[in-house]
This record gives C-alpha cells, structure tokens and sequence, in this order.
C-alpha cells in the first residue's frame, strides 16, 4: 500500500479532471480515508496474529526458504478464511442467499447474520452515545460499564420483581434501567461540580462498584433463581423481553429504539439549549461561565443524562438477549461504548455506524471462532487496534504517506489530565 | 488540580476563603466521631460476648492475643470516638494525622473484634497474606508513581500486567526458567509501556483514551493468544515453574515479621526495595527533581535545558518495567498458571493506590498495604461464613479512592502537568 503514494501523486500532476482530484483528495488525511485505514491495518494485524498462532501455518515456515509457497498459501487459506467468515457472520453469507432465492433455503437463514449484527448493536449505540456525550460537554464518562451494570441490574430487577401487563411492563422496566443508569451518572456529576474530583478517578471506580455490587445483589433471596446455587437471578417476565422477531433471529426491538434515541440525543447536542450550553461548557468552562452558564449544574445535568443513556443501555441488553441477570451479564458494553464514540467521532449519528461496525465484528467474529477456530478475542483485537489507529491520525498519516488535510483533531474537547 | 477541575469559581473561593469552622479538622472530627458511634454501638451491640482470639502461629493454637469480642468492639469505637473528639476539640495541627490514623485503625479493630469473636484469626497468615495481595498493587502503583510524576497519565497498569502475566507464563514454561519468565514479564510490561508512550508522547493521543485502548487490546492479545496456543496444549505453554520461597536463616525467626518479611520470595523483596529506591530518587537524585519538573511545569523545564519527552519516555519505559514485573505475581507467584483476564480489575486498584497515596511511593505503599489488607479480610471472611458480604470489602479501595479525590478527607492533587502533552513551541 506504502508504494502507492507516489504514483498516485505523479497521476494527479498529469490530469487535473475531476478523476484526478477525486484521487488527489481522497489520498490525504481526511476523516473517511483516515478511518478506512485504520481498519485496513488493523485486519492487517489480525492476520499476522491468525498466522502466527496457528502452529500448522507457523509450521510450514520451517522451510520458507526452500518452498516459500507452502507457507504463503496456507497462510493465505487460513486468513481468507477467517475474515470470510467475518463477513459471512456479519453481512451475508452468499451461499444462503442463494439458496434463499432458489427456494430451497429459508429467508430467515439469509437475514440471520444482518440479525445478528443488529443485536449485538443495539446496546452499543448506547454506551456509545452516553460517551460522546459528555465528550462534548468535556467530560469524560469512563463510567459507562458501571452505569449499564447498574442499569441491567435496576431493569432486570423491575423485569422480574413486579407484575405488569405487557408493554407497560417493558416500558417500566426501560424506565428502570433509565434511572438507575442516571443516578451512578449523577454521582461522579455531582462530586465534579462541587468538589472538582475528576470525573476519569472516579467513573472508573464506579465501574468495579457496580460490577461488585450486582455480584452481591445476585445472591440475594428474592433475587436469585431458587433452583439454581450459582449467581442466576430469576428470569425476567415475557412481558418485560423487548419483542423480537421469530426465532432464530434475535434482532429485538432494541435497534429500533436505538436509532430513535440517537436521533434525539443529536437534537440534544445540535438543536437544544441544553445542547448548546453543553457544547458551550465542553469548549470553554470560564467563557460558559462567564456568559452566564452554571458550569457545575451542566456537567451535572450532562452525567445524569450520560448515565441515563448507558443504563437504557444495560437495560436494552438485559431485557433484549439476556433474559436474566448474571454477573457478566453487561459484558464488556460500557468499554466497547468508549471505543465505538471515538470511532463515530463523538457524533451521535457516527457513534451509531460505529455501534453497528462494532456489533458487526462482534457477530461475524461468532462465526470465525466455530467455523475456522480463530478466537473470538481476535475481535477484541481488532476493536481495538482501529481505535489507537483513529485516535492517532498522525501514526497513519506516517505509514502510508497521506498528503495533509483539516482533519478535525481528535480529543481537542477531551478533558486533559486529572 | 488540573485547569478543568479549578474551572468553577465556587471552588475558588472555597480555597481563599478565611478559616471557617467546619474546616477540614472538624470535619475529620465529625466523620471519626461518627464511624466510632458506628463502630461501638453497631458492632458491639452485634458481636457475641466470646473470646476472639488473634494467633501468632498459623493455627487457633499456641500464644494469641485474645479479648473479649464485644468488649473489643465497643472499646475500640469509644477510642475512634475519642481521636475524633479530639479532633473536634481543635487539638494542635501536628497531631491531626496521627489522631485519623488512630481512629480508622481503631474502626478496623471494633470491626475485627466483632467478627472474630468466638473464632480465631491467625495473624501471620493474615499479614504475610495481605502483603502477598499487597504485592501486584504496590508494583503497579510505583508503575503509576514513576509514568505521572514525569506528567503520563498511566490507565494502562492493567494492561501492563496481563502482557506481563501472560509472557511470564508463555515464556517460563518454553524456558522451563522462572526467571526467563521474570524477565519476559518485564518485556510485556515495556511492550504496553511502549505503545503509550510513543501514542502519547511523539502522537499526542489523549493519555486517558489511550490507556483504556490498550487494556482492551492487552486483554484482546492474551486472551487470543491463550485459546489459540495455552489452552489446547497447557502443559507445552502454559506450566510455568513458580518462583521459589526463601528463608533468611536467623532473621526468619522473629516472630509474627520474621516470617512474614523473611520467608518470602524475591518479588516481595523488590517491591519493598523500589519503594524507596523510587522515594529517594525522586526527592533526591537529579533525575527525580528533573522529573517533578517536568511534570510540574515542562516548559520551564524545558527552559533550563531538560529533554521534556525525552524523560517522559524514560519513565514511562521504566513504569513498563515495573508493572511488568506486577504482572509476573499473577502467574509465578499466584497462580502458577495464565488464565484469560486474570488480573480482573488489580490494575486500577494499583490506579486508586496511586491516587490514594497522592502520587507518592510511600503512600502508593501505605494505600496497597491497605487495600491488600482488605481483600485478605475479604477473603477470611467468607471463609469463616461471616454475614458480611465480602463484595464490600472488595469495593473498599474504589470507594476510599471516590472520598480521598473529592476532598472528603483531605484533597489529593495530581501532579500540574500530569495528562498534559508537552509541545515545544
């Protein structure tokens, strides 16, 4: 890919059409180029971590330099397979697509991976959208992971603890989730307004808080499933579950109120005064303050709202796939919410395709770790490396050699330090 | 503070404002005298009147310091009481530390008078036990210590530990050598301490983003890593040997520190020892002023002449070092074998270690000492079937940490620059 600079630069001193400015512009540190990048070399990666833990690809390097074929196609096989498979687990798989028009296969075998991605989604945009949240009101919430604990616990707990009809019960209970998210956001909100602790310290102790604290609610009677010893709780009522389509699809609700909650949350942020004034106290504390903003009352009002959101989305995952609570039961979404924010650029509609990237890595990788017995981890991995590459725009801007361009630098709302 | 914290003017003239009289000493006073009334009407009232029995030897037998549970109890809270009337009272300023230490030390005691009473509680065990707990904390805490006094906010502690964790356990059992492992634990910690650095350093990534970033990719890389290779064939690559217990002869024999301090292995030693070798450099060689400097104000250090990044990368590599050899306690001392996320959230205990013990290396030590102590008695206590819930105890750090930065007790301050980039101009 390094090698393609320059020609591309000797292209464009030839033609200046519109191809050759297309090509111009598109090879340079804009944000679509930078992101589709990152997630080039963070497959890049992936690969050589598939190959290098595989011990019959690894073993055909032994003689690399008698038979280097040998090891280029097995090391070729191995990683087309894997990432095949990714595709195939998160878009579609065409053999089941096919089989779907031919009418020997059932629709829903071919809208399965779509379903899949979807559902593993919906609890992102969340997360994902109570970060970028207080990122633009400069504050940085950590805490989402503590706060859709406590919202999975406060919604599970109203899913099976009282009697409702349906719907109003699902309403309940989202409302459930909602407030209890909020008020493990007001906490660190209101420290920081009155006491300026920093609210990175004290989300992230927030965090194992409540993780240890739904491990000790679980075990309560009343909570835990009488007929099991081990940290079960009851499962939650049916009327409680967010609707979903027929089995075996999963997709649920969820996504819906997901796209729902994003539009409103960029109401919030661009239409508001609420918004404006978060904005406002995220770009400049003393000017807010001194225009006449309550600089503490908005980062409270900011986390309450923040929290409220990582708790529908503890919530959404509780009633939606889970159906009772665990320990593990909110997994890693508030971590993965952190990371789907800086993806999406702290925008609400970007944290959404974010979420559904993310989600989407998350079920094809489901299907690589049965299929090819390439770890579910790899995921984890890959998650991770697009964001260090996102965050870094000056790292890929080095590797592969992009002209310069207004890039909008991330973390220049970020609160800096304790 | 840092700018974002001091932004609101409320906290500003809270700081100018002349001697109130709920200041900070009363207020310590009030919450000492309160967890005392706690302390001795609570516990007391709950605690059997039964002999509670501290051991000095392993077991309920031989020499123990014994009173009467109940008794214990409500005397300890009426002391916790009485330090935090004295508080109260406005005694002299240079006995305000002394007196807040004698009251929470006397609120643990109530405590364990309670929950002892009738039982036993080997001492030895107990303090040999919480130093063991104690061990990846303060290592991970000095790791912290040495990243932020040079201005890196270090959130990666957690990551540096598994790396480290998982190469002394991949690399210890391919060498059949605990200390092959040792030192490639060492290079997991480095490799993490790296990534950090050189994203933000030479890349100006926000510190905190790029700590979180590289936990999940730590954890992403082992547990990789772990299913792929130590889980199919364990005995292969993952059956590292442990690292071997010795015994001071002599020294060994004093009781109760003897064989806590004495017979032990060569990490507990090393932390002990980094404690102040880190204290001493950082108050007195040059590299420590230059590196307060840097994290206090680079730009005047950078006036008079000191490499700003050069020193950050520096410490932050030898953090690396440092918590990575935090990591090798998980598999060489602990466990004896890696397991996907086995550090389970040590690294930001280290973290409220660090920021518990303001940023320094004796109270990074104090606070693991503390913290390692709570999971011991944690740990006691649901093996003792205690009606605590051992959750609690295990939530102890995070919540001491949430009191000590909101100033409850007494402010923390992070050093000026700490998360700061430092671009030359």
């Amino acid at each position: 890919m390094t090698t393609e600079a320059p020609e591309k630069k000797e292209e464009q001193k030839k033609e200046e059409s519109f191809l050759g400015l297309f090509v111009h512009n598109l090879w340079s540190a804009n944000t679509v180029t930078v992101t589709i990048l990152s997630i080039f070399l963070a497959l890049l990666i992936g690969a050589i971590l598939i190959v290098v833990s595989d011990s019959a690809v690894l073993s055909t390097f032994s003689y690399f330099t008698a038979r280097p074929s040998d090891a280029l196609n097995a090391s070729w096989d191995l990683i087309s397979r894997a990432y095949a498979d990714l595709f195939k687990g998160a878009i579609f798989d065409p053999a089941a697509v096919q089989a779907w028009f031919n009418g020997t296969g059932d629709w829903k075998t071919a809208l399965n991976p779509l379903s899949e991605t979807l559902t593993y989604a919906a609890p992102l945009v969340f997360t994902g959208l109570s970060v970028a949240l207080a990122f633009r009101g400069g504050l940085f919430n950590i805490g989402g992971q503590g706060q859709a604990v406590i919202g999975c616990l406060t919604a599970g707990v109203a899913g099976f603890a009282i009697g409702l009809p349906a719907g109003l019960h699902l309403v309940v209970a989202l409302a459930a989730g909602l407030i209890g998210g909020a008020l493990w956001g007001f906490v660190p909100g209101l420290l920081k307004a009155r006491t300026g602790a920093h609210e990175v310290i004290t989300t992230i102790m927030l965090n194992y808080t409540a993780t240890l604290f739904l491990g000790w609610l679980i075990l309560q009677s009343g909570v835990q499933d009488p007929d099991r010893t081990d940290a079960v709780s009851k499962t939650i009522e049916s009327t409680a579950g967010l609707p979903a389509l027929p089995q075996p699809l999963r997709v649920h609700l969820g996504i819906v109120l997901a796209v729902i909650v994003t539009a409103g949350v960029a109401w919030l942020v661009n239409r508001s005064s609420f918004g404006f004034e978060l904005r406002a106290v995220g770009a400049n504390p003393p000017a807010a303050k001194t225009a006449g903003m309550s600089v503490g009352g908005t980062y409270i009002k900011l986390m309450v709202v923040a929290g409220g959101l990582a708790g529908l989305g503890g919530a959404v995952q509780v009633l939606g796939t889970a159906d009772r609570l665990t320990g593990q039961v909110a997994g890693n979404i508030g971590f993965d919410g952190l990371l789907v924010a800086l993806l999406g650029r702290n925008k609400p509609w970007g944290t959404l395709f974010a979420a559904i990237l993310y989600g989407g890595l998350r079920a094809g990788g489901n299907l690589m770790q049965v299929d090819v017995g390439v770890s579910l981890e790899l995921v984890t991995v890959l998650q991770a490396l697009i964001v260090i590459f996102i965050a870094a725009p000056a790292l890929v801007k080095t590797i592969f050699q992009l002209r310069d361009a207004r890039t909008a630098r991330l973390g220049a709302s970020m609160a800096k330090g304790w | 503070m840092s700018r974002v914290s001091t932004a609101t003017v409320e906290d500003l003239t809270e700081a100018t404002a002349p001697d109130r009289f709920w200041n900070r000493q009363r207020r310590l006073g009030v919450a000492l005298v309160l967890i005392g009334l706690i302390a001795a009407v609570i516990f007391g009232s709950l605690a059997e009147s039964a002999t509670a029995r501290f051991t000095i030897s392993e077991d309920a037998e031989g020499a123990a310091l014994s009173i009467n549970g109940q008794f214990g109890a409500i005397l300890f809270g009426i002391v916790a009481v009485a330090a935090g009337g004295a508080l109260l009272a406005g005694v002299a300023k240079r006995w305000q530390t002394l007196l807040l230490c004698l009251g929470i030390v006397a609120f643990v005691l109530s405590f364990l008078c309670w929950q002892v009473a009738g039982k036993f509680l080997p001492l030895v065990d107990t303090i040999s036990g919480s130093l063991e707990l104690a061990l990846p904390l303060i290592l991970g805490a000095l790791a912290g210590v040495l990243c932020e006094r040079s201005g890196v906010v270090n959130v990666a502690i957690e990551g540096q530990f598994l790396m480290g964790a998982f190469g002394a356990a991949l690399v210890g059992t391919l060498a059949t050598s605990v200390w092959a492992g040792l030192i490639s634990a060492v290079v997991g910690g480095v490799i993490i301490a790296s990534l950090l650095a050189v994203l933000a350093i030479r890349f100006l990534v926000d510190q905190v983003v790029v700590g979180i970033v590289l936990n999940l990719l730590a954890l992403g890389v082992t547990g990789f890593l772990y299913e792929r290779l130590m889980q199919p064939d364990a005995l292969k690559y993952n059956s590292p040997p442990r690292l071997p217990e010795w015994r001071i002869p002599g020294l060994a024999d004093i009781p109760v520190i003897g064989p806590v301090l004495f017979e032990s292995n060569l990490l507990v030693w090393l932390a002990l020892a980094l404690v102040v070798v880190i204290h001493l450099g950082l108050t007195r060689t040059r590299w420590g002023l230059r590196t307060r400097a840097v994290g206090e104000h680079p730009t005047a250090a950078d006036t008079v002449g000191i490499r700003v990044r050069g020193l950050r990368y520096m410490n932050v590599l030898l953090g690396g070092v440092v918590a990575g050899a935090g990591g090798a306690y998980f598999t060489l001392v602990s466990t004896g074998a890696f397991n996907k996320n086995m550090t389970a959230g040590a690294g930001f205990i280290a973290l409220a270690a660090l920021i518990f013990g303001r940023w320094t290396p004796y109270g990074a030590l104090g606070a693991a000492l503390f913290f390692g102590f709570a999971q011991k008695l944690a740990n006691y206590l649901s093996a003792v079937g205690s009606p605590v819930p051992n959750q609690f105890l295990n939530m102890l750090p995070y919540i001491a940490t949430i009191i000590a930065v909101a100033g409850l007790v007494g402010r923390v301050r992070a050093p000026a620059a700490d998360g700061v980039p430092y671009v030359k101009s």
